[in-house]
């Protein structure tokens, strides 16, 4: 990531790795992270902002593919900051 | 497959040349534009050819001069001098065919019942319309039964927009802020390629249309296509260079990326089963995984980020993913009731 970057008391450290749950879609990965197989063979993700698949129906997983859509795979509600 | 023209990975083929006139407004323009003339009478007739079109959607005379008039403000035109781009006479003749377009999208465009201005409730209803949306599906057909000869079609409607691909949406950077700016930036970012300009979207593109034989410079093929095809990518640039639609080019853009992973994987099966080799397959096959994450950032991020940020877009958010919807649908309905007639979908076979 950048050295330019500001970074504000909420976002302390911004090089590292964030993920976000979607509702009923798949997690969205930034930050400098790498994706391997379990024989620790690097599986390039091909861009900078990542899906990975969270119904595991995609075909091309660890990265989603969208088919979630069609299966109508929902998400609970996630639960907030403060519950856990 | 015949021997793919010349071209580079790299795309860097603007300006387009200048297409054939379709009617009197057209012509005038080229006129004016090519010879450096008054401009004033295209006031006139841009008036009169709003008044007599039937429906302005599939007027090519409209739709064509709408396009080259836009596209002055993206690439340029070939032979056209840079100063018509802001010259007052060429801008009041746009307004008055974008005011009709504008207005005819708005009558029949159905738009959703309006969520909440939460990021949560808009994503959602977004993501509600796109499933709904059961219109024609090329992709399907693609997958299914095309024939080679329609496979090229295709990419010859495609590549009129996919040849500048992401660059109406751009337009919204600078008028955005915020959550939904950054957003927007990081989807067109992938979009563009991250940096590495051979990635561009649009330059992957342009390997598909080569590997069809097919040429890949920007607009080779505009007097190819219907009015219904340019009126699509009329409706992006309306959004685009209109601040006062920021709302709907967002909207558009959320979904036309919602519409996009799904059928990019029937794409590349439909291409594959025509024998294209993968590089030729990589765009769609890109945009499976590329779509996957934009659906997400767009509908959450930017078209509910904008609607938390300026809740008075809200109602313009859902217009313009609803035209989206619409105005593509025309245009792969057109593709597919030509196909299953027998005929071609472009104004004029392919002669190569």
């Amino acid at each position: 990531m950048n050295d330019a970057e500001p970074r504000s008391e909420e976002h302390p450290v911004d090089d590292q790795v964030s993920i976000v749950a979607y509702p009923n879609g798949p997690f969205l990965v930034r930050g400098p992270v790498t994706f391997t197989t379990p024989d620790g063979e690097e599986i390039p993700p091909g861009r900078r902002t990542v899906a990975l698949c969270r119904c595991g129906k995609s075909v091309r997983k660890p990265f989603c593919d969208g088919t979630h859509k069609m299966i109508g795979f929902v998400t609970e509600q996630e639960p907030g900051p403060q519950s856990r | 497959m015949s021997s793919a023209p010349t071209g580079s990975a790299i795309l860097t083929q603007r300006p387009m040349q200048m297409p054939t006139a379709r009617g009197p407004l057209s012509r005038e323009l080229i006129r004016v534009l090519t010879e450096d003339a008054d401009p004033d009478t295209l006031i006139a007739l841009a008036r009169t050819a709003v008044a007599e079109a039937a429906d302005i959607v599939r007027a090519d005379d409209l739709q064509l001069a709408l396009f080259v008039l836009y596209e002055l403000h993206y690439g340029g035109v070939r032979g056209v001098g840079d100063h018509w781009e802001w010259s007052p006479a060429l801008i009041a003749a746009r307004n008055i065919v974008e005011d009709e377009f504008e207005t005819v999208l708005r009558e029949r465009v159905p738009t959703p019942e309006r969520p909440e201005a939460t990021s949560a409730a808009v994503s959602a209803c977004l993501f509600d319309l796109t499933v709904a949306d059961t219109g024609p599906s090329v992709s399907r057909y693609l997958a299914r039964q095309a024939t080679g000869e329609q496979a090229r079609e295709f990419l010859v409607q495609r590549s009129v927009y996919t040849l500048k691909e992401a660059d109406p949406h751009s337009w919204a950077i600078p008028r955005l802020s915020g959550r939904a700016k950054a957003a927007l930036v990081e989807i067109q970012s992938d979009e563009y390629g991250g940096g590495r300009p051979h990635r561009m979207h649009s330059a992957i593109f342009a390997r598909t249309v080569r590997a069809a034989g097919l040429y890949d410079a920007y607009g080779a093929y505009v007097d190819q296509v219907p009015a219904v095809t340019l009126a699509a990518i009329n409706t992006m640039t309306l959004f685009g260079l209109h601040r006062r639609l920021r709302g709907a080019v967002v909207g558009h853009l959320a979904a036309f990326e919602m519409t996009s992973s799904i059928p990019s994987k029937f794409y590349a099966d439909g291409f594959r089963r025509l024998g294209y080799d993968s590089d030729a397959t990589w765009y769609f096959d890109e945009h499976v995984e590329a779509d996957a994450v934009h659906e997400q950032i767009a509908g959450r991020d930017l078209a509910g980020g904008l609607a938390e940020a300026e809740p008075d877009l809200l109602d313009d958010i859902l217009f313009g993913a609803a035209a989206c919807l619409t105005v593509e649908g025309w245009a792969g309905e057109h593709m597919l009731t030509c196909w299953s007639d027998g005929r071609t979908s472009l104004l004029a076979p392919l002669t190569r």
